[in-house]
């Protein structure tokens, strides 16, 4: 037995989830229910207690020193190899813990969100299947182990917006999902080869130690490095929504409300953000890569929290919410605040996770009803759901001492902080708050005040079960208390957090030595301030307009009317890209690829030598007369041929003869 | 002595009337007649050869033949009565089953 079981059986932590997949898959078909759940839950638990277990020799025993071990070799060709390798340090044992405990809280969740649905069993097996992926996703040590997580984790997603495939609607959205994500990833393949070619290795250790000695790139130069995380960043903007790409994420709404929570707003999402994390040390390497890393982020951060403004659908607020926290990960990545958007990832993963849950909730109490226009005044008959649910919308606003605060204020800091124009990206996240929080608030409005604007008599409005709220009140806690990791010294904490992630990400200048200085204790203090008067901005503004003034919004959009039209069509985007990108394709392979390569050409040439032959064929045949004299002049036609070649032409003879022999 | 190409001569001229009668006549018995001319022109040539070169190979060759073609002759005949029963005709291009 080794020092550290757990750590040396890491991919027990893995393959658990995958074990109940497989279990649920096979057999869940003609199981009960309550099988089904008892192996989800317990497959996910376990793992879930696995990785609390690694953690903990990971911490205590090992006093956090960096955990790496091969399991198998999985390909080798020539220089190149890629095992089975799975590591452990600080920014996995967060993603770890994030994963399976979230993930398992979900799971919990959705054995009461989906108790009456039909497929449940298929849905186990896929989300089971996709906490295997992710697991891996977190686990791996290097780039090709993490792709196949990555590619899992996108394949799950597909299985799960698509999982009512009989709508129209699901089984689109769950093929735009995975295409759009395929140009993200085509762009993080090419990242990888090109790392491999710079490098000769994949693997995380060996890459960093070798890029670490590098020259960085210079600014506006476009080195290897800067086009290989250039390139590895596109594969994030597919996975984690950012712009262009983020288009998918509104639509995979259309999934089930925990695959949302889970895997549209906690986890996956967050693949990108993480890969970024992982591979600081090359972007930290190029100035050009992390200008456009933070500005994409700051501009998806903007951009779709204006789309969030007006959005109808309860769900579809909560998706560009999500991209718009995502655009503030990158948006820390981007300033070089590594540890900050990991922080945000984290305390976002609860508070996310939370709002959808109670989303669902809600739709749940509704019978369905996901459109905020047609609810109002649930507080009082759902509680617990309203409760958890202000928590983590507190939470995202920005209100301190809840973890969002803490963690989009570190953000804004570094953004503020750092040197050389990036004011601008700090003004736009600002801002963002500002919008944040007021859309935030206005759902809440919509939602759980005001009168009831449904049909009472029809509607039977009725609090979840415990199943479903157990999950909440826990993710509940961990909005309020989940900041707390890393209260930043003067207000008497200790930046746990900070310290924590260090020796990942290295004492840099968002390290918790820095923070000490008066100086930056003051702007920190002005500038949380700033950041929670801006949330109590959102805040009265939303409460004077949907709860003071009912009237005023409708009055609004139609004064505003151009700009109120553009938003709720979400900018054009999608129509913009069936026009640019979806329509040409289309019509290339209608008419060239469809009608004149295949069908024309290769189609073509099948059927070609068919009828030809068919045509010989039925030449040829009016030879077999069934008169056996005829076959006697072929016999006597034959033979006098070949004694005029031996007469007539000796050598050819000889040649045949001699081939005969 | 007569020379061997006299033989050969006379045996590629039976042959060649074998071939012309079996393509060209139309009554079953005359055709088998033609092969067992053409036959016989063989075993001529054969013979002939033999005598040519001092071997023996050639006579036994047409022993053989001689043999074969009394057994064809047998089953050929039988063949013939057959169609003729069946038929009522001795005329092959009556007798065409021998295609798809």
């Amino acid at each position: 037995m080794p020092e550290q079981p757990m750590l040396h059986y890491l991919w027990i932590v893995p393959l658990l989830p995958l074990l109940g997949s497989a279990v649920n898959g096979l057999f869940g078909a003609k199981w009960p229910n309550k099988y089904v759940t008892a192996t989800a839950i317990t497959s996910t638990g376990l793992s879930f207690l696995c990785a609390l277990e690694a953690v903990r020799e990971f911490v205590l025993e090992r006093h956090s020193e960096f955990f790496h071990k091969e399991f198998f070799t999985w390909i080798t060709a020539g220089n190149f190899r890629a095992g089975f390798d799975l590591q452990m340090d600080q920014l996995t044992v967060v993603m770890l813990l994030v994963v399976t405990g979230v993930g398992w809280l979900i799971h919990i969740y959705a054995t009461g969100y989906m108790a009456h649905e039909g497929g449940y069993y298929r849905f186990f097996s896929y989300l089971n299947l996709f906490m295997f992926f992710m697991l891996i996703l977190v686990l791996a040590a290097n780039y090709v182990v993490l792709f196949v997580g990555w590619e899992g984790v996108g394949l799950s997603s597909y299985l799960l917006i698509g999982f009512y495939f009989l709508r129209k609607s699901a089984s689109d959205a769950g093929k735009k999902a995975f295409i759009v994500n395929r140009i993200g990833d085509f762009g993080f393949m090419l990242g990888m080869f090109l790392l491999f070619r710079a490098f000769g290795t994949l693997d995380f250790q060996t890459l960093f130690a070798k890029a670490g000695t590098w020259q960085p790139d210079a600014m506006g130069q476009f080195g290897t490095l800067t086009v290989a995380c250039l390139l590895l960043f596109m594969g994030a903007t597919g996975k984690s929504a950012q712009l262009p790409l983020y288009v998918w994420l509104p639509d995979a709404m259309e999934g089930p409300t925990p695959v949302s929570a889970l895997i549209h707003a906690a986890t996956m999402v967050t693949a990108g953000v993480y890969v970024v994390a992982r591979s600081h040390v090359l972007f930290t390497h190029s100035e050009t890569a992390l200008i456009v890393v933070g500005t994409v982020g700051c501009a998806t951060a903007f951009f779709a929290a204006t789309i969030g403004l007006v959005q109808t659908d309860i769900k579809k607020v909560l998706a560009y919410s999500t991209v718009s926290q995502l655009g503030y990960m990158f948006l820390a990545c981007g300033v070089g605040a590594f540890t900050a958007g990991i922080f945000h990832l984290m305390t976002h993963a609860f508070f996310k996770a939370l709002l959808f849950l109670a989303a669902g909730s809600v739709i749940h109490a509704m019978g369905g009803e996901q459109e905020m226009p047609k609810m109002g005044g649930l507080g009082k008959k759902i509680r617990w759901t309203y409760y958890t649910m202000l928590t983590a919308t507190l939470a995202i606003a920005g209100i301190p001492p809840l973890a969002g605060f803490f963690s989009k204020d570190s953000i804004l800091f570094e953004a503020f902080r750092r040197e050389g124009g990036w004011h601008s990206l700090y003004a736009f996240g600002l801002l963002t708050a500002l919008l944040t929080s007021f859309y935030m608030f206005r759902l809440i409005f919509l939602t759980f005040s005001g009168r009831a604007r449904y049909d009472e008599k029809k509607v039977h409005v009725h609090e979840s079960p415990w199943s479903m709220l157990g999950p909440l009140v826990v993710l509940a806690i961990l909005s309020v208390i989940g900041g707390w990791l890393a209260l930043p010294t003067f207000y008497g904490g200790s930046d746990y957090f900070a310290n924590f992630l260090a020796p990942v990400f290295g004492g840099g200048p968002e390290a918790a030595g820095v923070a000490t200085e008066a100086a930056t204790h003051q702007l920190e203090l002005i500038l949380a301030g700033v950041a929670f008067g801006t949330a109590l901005i959102g805040i009265a503004v939303a409460y004077w307009l949907y709860l003071k003034n009912p009237r005023k919004p409708d009055d609004l959009a139609k004064s505003m009317k151009p700009a109120y039209t553009t938003l709720l069509n979400k900018y054009y985007v999608d129509e913009l890209y069936a026009f640019l990108v979806v329509r040409p394709l289309l019509w290339l392979s209608t008419n060239v690829f469809w009608k004149a390569i295949d069908v024309a050409g290769i189609d073509g040439t099948v059927n070609g030598i068919a009828h030809g032959a068919a045509a010989i064929g039925d030449g040829v045949r009016h030879s077999q007369s069934g008169n056996t004299r005829s076959y006697a002049v072929w016999v006597v036609a034959g033979a006098i041929v070949i004694l005029a070649v031996i007469f007539f032409w000796p050598a050819a003879s000889k040649t045949v003869l001699g081939l005969v022999r | 002595m007569v020379p061997t190409n006299y033989y050969v001569i006379l045996s590629a001229i039976l042959f060649g009337l074998g071939v012309f009668a079996f393509i060209f006549k139309r009554n079953v018995i005359t055709i088998f007649m033609s092969i067992e001319l053409m036959l016989n022109a063989v075993n001529l040539a054969f013979v002939a050869f033999s005598q040519a070169l001092g071997k023996l190979d050639g006579q036994v060759f047409v022993l053989f033949v001689i043999v074969v073609a009394a057994a064809e002759a047998a089953v050929g005949l039988g063949v013939i009565i057959l169609i003729a029963r069946n038929r009522q005709t001795l005329n092959v291009e009556r007798v065409d089953l021998l295609k798809l």
